[in-house]
């Protein structure tokens, strides 16, 4: 690869983000910088995941650019971004872990391809990335035989297994209860600590945001709503943002609660009034 | 999507046959592993179908040839049905229902499961991780399982031909090995390898097509399997009429 990549900023251009014809988020512009933790955040079916999928590379993007090191992952040419792309690791939101293989199995799976490595330094290395999430005693287990925590930190365990610059986090903490949810949290900052990685981080979860973003990018209805420090997103005037962040619920949701309320008190009513 | 498959498998044939830089030994284990798996642990149903039908063939063959004493043809009649239609239309049917639809459910699951995106990320090729291992079994192991139901349909209805049609064991082997020629073992195993591979494509394609959770899982396998029987049907008669053409 030309250039190194040690923990590089991410920058989009205008990005615009969809499916098809279906363009479900435009006019994304930022910098995720190198050797921080970035929060993309927002509501269910925003489009974050989508964009994290840009940024991998595994969907391509309507319009705009993605610079990741230097390199305009549109130009660069195939082999250059594979090379890329085995410098990224990618936990998925179940942990995507192969359910045929054993958890040792999974982790060592990016090592047998992309080195030369003996098998026995390859299973100490998969001790060691076992280790390093607490799952050093479950190496022989399969992925149905685990907790959803528990598979979520394998799927971080195997996304660390080649080193990566850049490690990309989809949902870490949903589905966890919050014992567990801050587990993956301070793994994700002692990860950040101890290798120095650009760390990006999809999630909706407020008390993960709190706990683990340098820098928040915020999106919702289409468009990127938010992008900077965390200290300066409270001080954000956007309603969405202040919504979101003071987690109040929807207007359609206080609507359709509205009207549930006054239904119910009326039925009340009614069956005092029997009695 | 169809064609990119067949693209990405002929890549990887390519691949697999450069001998100045052989595969990595996990995914050689892979494909060993997909070998016994198809072959090995499909003995059993195969055999016991195959001596099912060597024993119908002969006795349909016997309610007829009796009526004008040619007893001794039941052995031709068996042989050739056997070698040239029978054994390589019921193996591979027999591995598309086993094999065939397994192979959809795994990767359609797989894609479900996002494992298959983590297998791009990783930088491996889902063709030559996934689908390869199981080409190279079915493109192997349909030939060879054709021979074996040939061999135990073929004993099966001589034995039974000898206890229960009166026929001698002798005459019937030898009947076997006069009138059956290379030529009709080979077009056999040409049509086993030909719907072995037919299999493989259809099953796997249906696989990455999946999308919509577990429902589509039981789609795409039924249809998987519907699809792998319509086109060994399509395609035994493309080579049977080969055959003939070039008798």
């Amino acid at each position: 690869m030309s250039g190194r990549l040690e923990s590089p900023d991410i920058a989009l251009s205008d990005v615009s983000v969809g499916y098809g014809e279906r363009t479900v988020l435009s006019g994304v512009t930022t910098v995720l910088p190198g050797g921080k933790v970035s929060v993309i955040l927002g509501g269910s079916g925003c489009g974050k995941s989508t964009l994290l999928r840009n940024i991998i590379g595994l969907v391509p993007i309507q319009g705009g650019r993605i610079v990741l090191g230097g390199h305009d992952m549109a130009e660069i040419a195939e082999a250059e971004r594979l090379d890329i792309r085995r410098r990224m690791g990618v936990l998925f939101q179940d942990g995507a872990l192969l359910g045929s293989l054993r958890l040792g199995e999974n982790i060592a799976l990016p090592l047998r391809e992309h080195t030369e490595l003996t098998d026995s330094l390859i299973e100490e290395i998969v001790r060691l990335k076992l280790k390093l999430v607490g799952l050093a005693d479950f190496m022989d287990y399969f992925p149905s035989e685990l907790s959803g925590g528990m598979r979520k930190r394998a799927g971080l365990a195997r996304a660390m297994a080649l080193d990566p610059a850049v490690l990309l986090c989809d949902e870490p903490t949903s589905g966890l209860d919050p014992i567990t949810a801050a587990d993956m949290d301070q793994l994700i900052l002692e990860l950040r600590a101890t290798f120095d990685m650009t760390i990006v981080v999809v999630t909706h979860d407020l008390e993960s945001l709190y706990a683990i973003a340098d820098h928040v990018v915020v999106l919702s209805a289409g468009r990127m709503l938010f992008q900077g420090p965390l200290a300066r997103l409270s001080a954000s005037d956007d309603p969405f943002i202040q919504q979101f962040l003071a987690r109040q619920p929807s207007r359609e949701s206080r609507i359709l609660g509205g009207s549930w309320s006054a239904m119910v008190d009326s039925r009340r009513e009614s069956a005092v009034g029997r009695g | 999507m169809l064609v990119g498959l067949a693209v990405d498998l002929m890549r990887c044939a390519g691949r697999a046959l450069r001998p100045w830089r052989p595969e990595k030994p996990y995914l050689r284990a892979r494909t060993i592993s997909h070998l016994a798996w198809v072959g090995a642990d499909s003995l059993a149903i195969v055999s016991v179908i195959a001596a099912c039908v060597g024993i119908i063939l002969s006795l349909q063959a016997a309610i007829q040839l009796e009526k004008v004493g040619a007893m001794s043809y039941v052995a031709n009649l068996v042989g050739f049905s056997l070698v040239t239609e029978l054994g390589p239309l019921l193996t591979c049917l027999i591995l598309s229902g086993r094999a065939g639809a397994a192979f959809t459910a795994e990767i359609a699951t797989m894609r479900i499961s996002e494992e298959i995106d983590a297998l791009a990320v990783m930088g491996i090729d889902p063709v030559r991780f996934l689908v390869w291992p199981k080409f190279v079994a079915m493109a192997v192991m349909a030939p060879l399982l054709t021979i074996w139901a040939d061999a135990v349909g073929i004993t099966a209805g001589g034995i039974f031909s000898s206890l229960v049609l009166g026929l001698s064991g002798k005459v019937y082997f030898n009947q076997i090995a006069y009138f059956l020629g290379f030529k009709d073992l080979l077009s056999g195993l040409v049509k086993s390898a030909g719907f072995g591979v037919a299999i493989t494509v259809i099953s796997c394609w249906q696989g990455f097509l999946a999308r919509e959770g577990a429902a589509d899982v039981g789609r795409r396998t039924t249809a998987a399997v519907v699809q792998s029987i319509f086109v060994m049907i399509l395609l035994d008669l493309f080579f049977t009429a080969l055959n003939y053409i070039f008798r």
